[in-house]
């Protein structure tokens, strides 16, 4: 299991990353690597370039930005997972960590190379498309901002370009969100078999917006847009958390693998769903 | 004074190098103008080809050779058949290389030697195959269907071997039972891996025409034996080193597995070293598996729950070959009865074909499956009765007062399995309490009216050890005082160094520190079998035992000629000879071994050097037992079980070490958890592995294995001189059947019913709603 | 056949070594360099047995090419400690019976070493969580987690 041979670009820039990609359409960009070389060492992937943006200086940082977060391109998944602003503003971010790998492959691995990549059994998607973040992504061609809900289009398929660089992510402020991650993996930090992220808000004890995403259970994390018009529109009780369930068991169409068939993961969704709501709407302020 | 060492739990020699990273495991050895080669394997479950086309590997700068079947000659021969069964019909082995058919994807097709791995890999992707693929027999039941497409086209059906065991009057035991259980049990497809892969680095020597090759074999000496027959050379000519060696649990001894026969073949060939290291998911496909079973069994039970008979016909999965004879299906029939008093037990297997890699043993060697049929058919019996599971167990055991209890079965190496020795009411006594079995039942009603559902589960195992044929161990004291030891079998982190020494070093009163072991060299030791099931303290300790008492009362008899003292006037203590009450009078071992120098003895006419060899054979092995047990917390809304408490009740009979015997019990029971609810190969319906990386493989963690309390009952083995029983694979063999009982316990609200394994939570939540019917 | 020039601390010497792209930091550590006590058990990021520390926290080195490590600093297990003189983990580790094989050992420590350094009093739990991306197949963890909180006690008694 050695990876096939491919050009190897050392990008010292933002500049100088979006030029190499512009001037190499063969190229990939290499952040941690943390899911790109295991393909690459299994063959699975041969790129014939990797353009790599880990010299970039000052594009690890997770700044405020009004009052949500902005996340550089080459913020590592534990810099994010113990980021005390993150934890204040995207707890739902902080959450899902929890569920997120092992230690050492989050020290290398990258938020911004996991969206990128967007393995459909990926945990962050689903946060991002949960709090509304927004996507910026460059060339030299410009820049524009892509919301998570379009960003994320199928397996390993993303809005992004091929001459583009994600270069930030940004994340809305929490107002008075509830919000809760729940996961099931067979094992600790493995990729989910099913993953819900909600977010709630509960207004006069009255459910005003909510949103229910799934992911590990279709080509991309999506909203689950029937259970959340099952929450809206009154109280969070037993038949508003029955009725929840039951439409996002009914809003997937899961696959079926080697961890799970398809209709454990509807089960395992229905679960989650409860799960999430109840504890997104105790969190409500 | 003479230091007690058996029994004492002393630090591993072994451990200081691997703590500091100068251990030499077999990716470790690096030999100038070494060369690298990686295998061509078939991507097809079945398939015929006629022509291989290597031209565009061979042009890549840096490729050496590419060697096909074509290349090998008499070396392609088939491999030997290591065990016989009485019921074979179709006995197939494989061959180094596929010549022109190959039968399961994984199977070796050519072997391509570069200056690095990494060209290696890049000729494989060059290489070309004319395959024609060709239906494959995949799904066991299937395969063993008349009309099936047929793994191997010389035979008429790919059931290999068809064998019945049959123990007492079964019509008799049926007639008179008041009820009878029918059900299928289905311990699923699995595999070993060890953290190491395997690996081959082979170095021929033109000058004295001399092969060596390290290999992390479980059996050196033998590999020797196939390898040499292999290449045409003598087996004096052929040295097997098995160094350290990363894990091996079963699936690294095979007789040989095709790269140990091509590695050095190419090394002769290019007279070049060639290194080969099996990736991860060569390892998936090109080493074997083990565990797919499909038991359908009959118990008849009396109304009050004694057992009186048990039918069992059962399918084996033998995948494309059966080099190793179904030694799984025989021990999974030679435990049938566990620790039961059953008068009458029929049992066939028959050994099925499929296009899928070959199957042979992973710790406990069928042993595990054959037990999650008895004690999983006992919980049913026992709630179909409406009795408890643990008092049904206690009504059929086998009682101190009834040994020795003869089985009627016969294990592995034609061993006769006799129940001696074990307290079994005792162990399931001890079980039971350490688990707080009955505070568990207790609470049950109370827990499920707020929705939590907790459940107890025991099962029972007798593991049959020590087996035949033999092992050999020679201990030599040298001039210097230290004690060297060598043996045929090797290590793969069992601390066997650690073990023999302790044997070696009490039966001749010297400290630890001056026995030196050797092992797994085929050159230091001659003869030897291997290190596999659960026999190396039995067998090996023994002839160890052996071999030092005989040095001992040598020792004794030299002294006595030098001190000119009558040998029962002496007495052998802190690595010296003595007179007794005149401890000045005295000479060390190292003198006597140097008295005993050949320039000595020749005058005298006695036998030179301070030495000896013994061999042991255990004719009846051995039996370990003990009893797991379990609680656990189902969801049943996901079907994720936490594991509350694990008891393991363990009897292996007198420990050498405890803390290696603790090891031993830890281990295996964590690999014990990984089948009961994680680890599982699957193939798609033409045979196409769907599981070759730990991504998809669930290897349990750290967070998923939980503490194990470890209750010991050491009773003596009245079979073998040291009193051990064996304990390598205890752990592994009842967990899943432990599991079980403790998620049908959990879940008895739902009437689950659990007849497979693993357990992982989509098959939890299908017993919940029943869907496993389905 | 292209190759780059990299310059890389490995346990405090330096190196400067001329790489083909693709070659992986395992590789370079194993075989180019001869630091053979950091072991490759998967290749694809799973088993944990490579873990070496890079710039100072732990690093897959199946999962780095060795010219991302141009200008690091690398630490494996032959800089932990030697047989003469272990660090306590190592000590720990034997004392505990924390390893049957020794194969995923040295990533096992190296993993261990970064766990202490940031929490040097880590609960069963903890101990549980940071090693759970390095596979064992042989303990079965529990005397591992013992010989972490050993290791733990040790540098407590010994540290300043």
């Amino acid at each position: 299991m050695k990876p096939a041979r491919f050009r190897y670009l050392r990008a010292a820039s933002v500049n100088d990353a979006l030029q190499a990609l512009a001037e190499n359409p063969d190229a990939q960009i290499l952040a941690g690597g943390q899911s790109l070389i295991a393909m690459m060492n299994l063959r699975l992937v041969k790129p014939a370039c990797l353009i790599d943006i880990n010299r970039i200086s000052n594009i690890g940082y997770i700044d405020e930005d009004g009052d949500g977060v902005a996340i550089g391109a080459l913020a590592r998944h534990n810099d994010v997972k113990h980021s005390p602003l993150i934890r204040e503003r995207c707890p739902l971010l902080t959450e899902a960590y929890e569920s997120i790998a092992h230690h050492t492959v989050r020290n290398r691995g990258t938020l911004g190379g996991n969206l990128c990549h967007a393995d459909p059994s990926s945990e962050t998607p689903a946060v991002m498309v949960a709090t509304g973040a927004t996507l910026m992504l460059q060339s030299l061609r410009g820049q524009r901002e892509v919301g998570a809900e379009d960003f994320f289009l199928g397996t390993y398929e993303t809005a992004r370009r091929q001459d583009e660089m994600l270069t930030e992510i940004r994340l809305p402020g929490r107002r008075t969100d509830g919000w809760a991650f729940a996961e099931i993996s067979n094992r600790h930090g493995d990729f989910a078999i099913a993953v819900i992220a909600t977010t709630l808000r509960i207004e006069d004890g009255r459910c005003e917006a909510a949103r229910v995403v799934a992911s590990g259970v279709g080509e991309h994390a999506a909203r689950l847009e029937p259970a959340e018009e099952a929450l809206i529109g009154g109280p969070i009780d037993d038949a508003r958390l029955d009725a929840a369930a039951a439409a996002a068991a009914g809003a997937v169409d899961p696959h079926s693998d080697s961890h799970a068939d398809a209709a454990y993961r509807r089960d395992a969704i229905a679960a989650l769903t409860r799960r999430t709501v109840r504890r997104a709407a105790a969190r409500c302020d | 004074m003479t230091t007690q060492l058996i029994g004492e739990p002393v630090e591993r020699r072994e451990d200081a190098r691997l703590l500091t990273g100068r251990a030499r495991f077999i990716d470790d050895i690096h030999l100038p103008e070494m060369l690298h080669a990686a295998v061509l394997r078939s991507p097809h479950a079945k398939a015929r080809f006629t022509r291989i086309d290597a031209s565009a590997a061979l042009a890549l700068p840096g490729v050496h050779a590419v060697i096909t079947h074509e290349d090998l000659g008499s070396a392609n021969a088939p491999m030997p058949l290591l065990n016989e069964d009485p019921g074979f019909i179709y006995p197939r082995t494989h061959q180094a290389l596929a010549p022109g058919q190959v039968r399961f994807v994984g199977e070796a097709v050519a072997l391509v030697v570069a200056d690095s791995r990494y060209l290696a890999e890049d000729a494989l992707d060059l290489i070309e195959v004319d395959y024609v693929p060709e239906p494959a027999a995949v799904d066991l039941a299937a395969a063993a269907q008349p009309g099936a497409p047929l793994v191997h086209d010389d035979t008429e059906s790919n059931v290999a071997c068809r064998t019945a065991d049959n123990t007492g009057d079964i019509e008799s035991a049926f007639a008179a039972a008041d009820f009878v259980l029918r059900e299928e049990l289905r311990p699923e497809r699995g595999a070993a891996q060890p953290m190491e892969t395997r690996g081959v680095v082979a170095r021929y020597d033109a000058s004295l025409e001399q092969l060596t090759i390290w290999d992390t074999t479980q059996a050196p000496v033998s590999a020797r034996g196939v390898i040499a027959d292999k290449l045409g050379m003598a087996e004096a000519a052929v040295t097997v080193i098995a160094p350290d060696v990363g894990g091996g649990f079963g699936v690294k001894i095979y007789l040989v597995y095709p790269e140990e026969v091509l590695v050095p073949f190419a090394a002769r060939m290019l007279d070049r070293p060639v290194k080969w290291i099996e990736d991860r998911r060569e390892h998936f496909i090109g080493s074997n598996h083990e565990r797919l079973m499909v038991h359908r069994i009959e118990v008849a039970a009396t109304k009050d729950g004694r057992i009186l008979g048990i039918k069992d016909h059962f399918l084996y999965d033998s995948g494309a070959y059966c080099p190793y004879g179904p030694i799984n299906a025989q021990c999974a029939q030679a435990i049938l009865p566990g620790p039961y008093k059953i008068p009458a037990v029929h049992s066939t297997y028959e050994a099925v074909y499929t296009n899928t890699p070959t199957v042979s043993p992973y710790r406990g060697a069928g042993q595990p499956h054959g037990n999650f049929v008895t004690e999983t058919a006992m919980n049913h019996v026992a709630c179909a009765l409406g009795l408890d599971a643990a008092e049904i167990r206690r009504r059929n055991l086998v009682r101190p007062e009834d040994c020795p209890w003869d089985s009627g079965r016969i294990f592995q190496g034609n061993t006769p399995f006799i129940h001696r020795d074990s307290d079994y009411p005792a162990q399931l006594a001890k079980a039971l309490d350490a688990l707080d079995y009955e505070g568990v039942k207790r609470s049950q009603p109370a827990e499920r009216e707020q929705g939590i559902f907790r459940g107890a589960g025991i099962a029972f195992f007798v593991e049959g050890t020590g087996i035949s044929p033999y092992e050999g161990v020679e201990v030599r004291v040298e001039p210097t005082g230290h004690v060297h030891v060598t043996t045929g079998y090797p290590s793969q982190g069992q601390g066997h160094h650690t073990t023999l020494a302790q044997v070696v070093a009490e039966t001749l009163a010297v400290a630890p520190e001056q026995v030196v072991v050797e092992s797994g060299r085929s050159d230091r030791f001659a003869w030897g079998v291997g290190t596999f099931a659960s026999r190396s303290a039995v067998v090996g300790g023994s002839a160890a035992l052996g071999a030092a008492k005989a040095v001992r009362a040598r020792a004794l008899d030299l002294a006595s000629d030098e001190l000119e003292v009558a040998p029962e006037d002496l007495v052998l203590e802190d690595g010296a000879v003595h007179v007794k009450g005149a401890p000045q009078m005295a000479v060390t071992l190292g003198a006597l071994a140097y008295a005993a120098n050949p320039i000595n003895t020749l005058t005298s006419g006695a036998e030179p050097g301070l030495r000896a060899a013994d061999y042991y054979r255990s004719p009846d092995g051995a039996i370990a037992s003990g009893v797991h047990g379990a609680v656990v917390v189902v969801d049943v809304a996901t079907g994720m079980v936490e594991i509350e408490t694990y008891v393991v009740v363990h009897d292996c009979g007198v420990m050498i070490n405890p803390t290696i015997v603790e090891g031993q019990i830890l281990g295996g029971t964590a690999q014990g958890i990984g089948g009961a609810f994680y680890e599982k190969l699957r193939f798609d319906d033409d045979g196409q592995p769907l599981v070759t990386t730990f991504m998809d493989y669930l290897i349990p963690t750290a967070m998923e294995i939980p503490s194990i309390e470890i209750h010991h009952m050491e009773s003596r083995c009245s079979l073998n001189p040291l009193g051990v029983k064996g304990v390598g694979e205890g752990g592994a063999i009842p967990a899943a059947a432990a599991f079980a009982g403790a998620v049908e316990d959990a879940l008895e609200p739902f009437g689950a019913t659990v007849r497979a394994v693993p357990l992982d939570p989509p098959a939890i939540l299908a017993l919940i709603e029943g869907r496993a019917e389905s | 056949m292209e190759r780059e020039t990299i310059s890389v601390t490995v346990n405090g010497r330096a190196y400067e070594r001329a790489v083909e792209p693709r070659r992986l930091l395992s590789d370079f550590l194993r075989e180019d360099l001869r630091l053979t006590g950091t072991h490759v058990g998967c290749e694809h990021g799973v088993c944990g047995s490579c873990t070496v520390m890079m710039d100072g926290v732990t690093a897959r080195s199946c999962l780095t090419f060795a010219v991302m490590a141009d200008g690091a600093e690398i630490e494996t297990i032959e800089g932990l400690g030697s047989v003469e003189a272990m660090h306590p983990v190592q000590q720990a580790f034997w004392e505990k019976h924390g390893l049957q094989c020794g194969f995923c050992t040295p990533g096992m420590l190296m993993t261990a070493v970064e766990l202490l350094k940031a929490n040097p009093d880590p609960s069963v739990d903890d101990i549980r969580d940071a090693i759970s991306g390095n596979l064992c197949r042989c303990t079965g963890y529990q005397t591992i987690v013992e010989s972490i909180q050993y290791a733990a006690k040790l540098m407590r008694e010994d540290g300043p």
